[in-house]
């Protein structure tokens, strides 16, 4: 096949790909009359932000933008200081152990929540945990973890020893030779695992589903998966609902999306 | 690589042997770092493991939940779920399921990955950022988009099949059949799960070495001999690791199913995880929902151990 073959056959390929993306935003700016009509509008040819202000205005959306934002906050801040601790041991240290740790933090990943919401509940309600942002919050906390700490890892690892040795030689002493030498050095590291911290804290149902009952305390993605108004599931505000709740999760994602992809497989050509 | 480190290693240690020995307080600090870490994952992802075990062979209802103690009963729900013909029912539909997800995944992944090395280098850069986009979307934000395309009434997919003559798709429910639901379900899926998959192998086709290449069409092998016998044994770890990564996930999959039909699905749409979820927090039968869970978990455990072996034999864990 010729390049113009392989051509046509990409753009096809990109536009089924992007297309559901672009519906929900095209839907979103679309006045109702278009939204329901049997031949669809292909594009928002007078676009609306009606169906933004009615998104906004069902009942408890600003609760689970507030109680979104406790729990992600919470989670980064403290998902980041834990794994940037538990990464200095297994990258700069030696020890008893060690490996066995790495290979915990990586099978653990692979349990499924599914699985573990059971005991889990059962956990949390012998805590008293059960309908508190606390339990939500330890409960994302230590999902994020075995990879944040694995990330991190991987950015400490890429920074020579050498260096912080050489601050030491020179009179500094650990502490100092961490402040001044590695810290900086590791900023990126730190911003791509928060963001990761970020995304998944944002993104996730089950857990939220399962423990917030009230709905003063639901999360945004709780609150758009259970979207629907008097009137049955209204397309318009139910798309420009999801746009919202998808923006910032987009916006982050673009800027450490090379990060996600390594640290999952990363290693795995290299001879 | 790897024997650049060996041949630095003993010297580096030998050094660090000596700032050990002027610092014994040493010796624990790594543990002290370690500790929250390992406090947090033994507290909620360890023990609720154990629960989960020790659940699976205790009567767990309602008043064990308020007494906060389960009633040591055996196998007897082990035995219970082994008899149960729906069990076996949701059992197959999950493996099933899972063959087609992973499949579909893997083949159309590696398929739109091969295409970009074939294509022009805007579009390249095009693809590549749609791709990202779409790996970005927030599952169930995919999910209600996804609702919205295949609504009876006005969705784009009913229009658009008429439309090419595929079939009369006027207020066609895609749900009323679960056949077709799943391949709703299905299509979400793999749509979400090809950009990771896509991506990652490209950057591994990028790894690969061109005069291998040539020297392959040299010994006069076509495009797909030399992808057989040169590309695809250099990309074999990367393969491993991704279906197995997509075994874990698809086999468990959950809410894309939940949401999708509106919290309530009917026994036609139970997969392991909705039929674990369903026995415990619909009908309060905790003990059995641990059992279907244990059994869940083993499967996912083969799978788990292939990505182990290849995260560990490729040299990322030093």
């Amino acid at each position: 096949m010729h390049k113009l073959g392989w051509n046509l056959l990409g753009l096809l390929v990109l536009v089924v790909m992007v297309f559901p993306v672009y519906w929900m935003v095209a839907t979103a700016f679309k006045p109702g009359q278009q939204i329901l009509s049997y031949t669809p509008q292909w594009f928002p040819t007078s676009p609306t932000l009606s169906n933004f202000r009615d998104a906004v205005d069902q009942p408890f959306f600003w609760h689970a933008v507030k109680n979104s934002l406790i729990i992600v906050g919470a989670v980064v801040a403290l998902s980041v200081v834990l794994a940037f601790l538990a990464s200095l041991a297994l990258a700069r240290f030696h020890f008893y152990g060690r490996k066995a740790f790495i290979v915990l933090i990586l099978g653990v990943q692979m349990v499924p929540l599914a699985a573990l919401i059971i005991p889990l509940y059962i956990l949390m309600s012998r805590l008293g945990q059960v309908d508190k942002l606390t339990g939500v919050i330890a409960m994302y906390l230590t999902f994020v973890l075995p990879f944040t700490v694995w990330t991190m890892r991987g950015f400490l690892l890429g920074i020579p020893k050498e260096l912080e040795e050489a601050a030491m030689v020179d009179g500094a002493t650990r502490f100092g030779a961490f402040v001044r030498v590695l810290l900086p050095l590791v900023g990126p590291g730190l911003v791509a695992t928060s963001i990761f911290a970020f995304i998944q804290a944002w993104n996730e149902f089950i857990i939220a589903y399962v423990f917030l009952h009230t709905p003063e305390k639901q999360t945004l993605m709780v609150w758009l998966a259970s979207f629907t108004t008097l009137r049955g599931t209204e397309w318009g505000p139910l798309m420009a609902g999801a746009t919202l709740c998808a923006l910032p999760v987009v916006v982050f994602f673009l800027l450490v999306q090379r990060r996600i992809a390594f640290g999952l497989t990363a290693g795995a050509v290299r001879g | 690589m790897a024997s650049v480190a060996e041949s630095e290693f003993p010297l580096a240690s030998r050094r660090r042997h000596r700032f050990t020995r002027q610092r014994t307080g040493r010796a624990l600090a790594p543990y002290a770092l370690l500790a929250p870490a390992a406090t947090a994952i033994g507290v909620i992802l360890g023990y609720p493991l154990y629960l989960l075990v020790k659940m699976s062979f205790e009567k767990y209802g309602l008043f064990e939940l308020i007494k906060h103690k389960g009633r040591w009963v055996g196998t007897a729900n082990y035995a219970n779920i082994l008899h149960d013909g729906q069990f076996w029912h949701v059992l197959l539909r999950t493996i099933l399921f899972t063959v087609v997800n992973v499949t579909l995944t893997m083949v159309l992944g590696t398929a739109i990955a091969l295409l970009l090395l074939q294509v022009s280098r805007w579009l390249r850069v095009a693809l590549t950022t749609g791709l990202v986009l779409v790996w970005s979307v927030p599952v169930i934000v995919a999910v209600d988009i996804w609702r919205w395309m295949v609504d009876y009434e006005f969705g784009v997919a009913n229009w658009a099949l008429t439309e090419l003559h595929i079939g009369n798709f006027v207020r066609h429910d895609w749900f009323a059949n679960p056949w077709t639901g799943f391949g709703v379900i299905t299509a979400l899926i793999v749509w979400g799960a090809i950009p990771f998959v896509t991506i990652t192998v490209y950057a591994g086709l990028a790894q690969v070495p061109q005069e291998l290449l040539e020297a392959a069409a040299i010994d006069g092998a076509g495009p797909w001999a030399a992808f057989r016998e040169v590309t695809l044994p250099l990309l074999m770890p990367i393969f491993v690791i991704l279906t197995s990564l997509s075994i874990i996930w698809d086999f468990q999959v959950f809410q894309q199913i939940w949401v999708m039909l509106d919290f309530r699905p009917t026994s036609d749409y139970y997969t392991m995880a909705i039929y674990a979820f369903h026995q415990s927090f619909q009908i309060s039968e905790y003990g059995l929902g641990a059992a279907i869970a244990v059994v869940m978990v083993l499967f996912m455990f083969a799978a788990t151990l292939v990505y182990l072996r290849q995260m560990l034999r490729t040299g990322e864990v030093r």
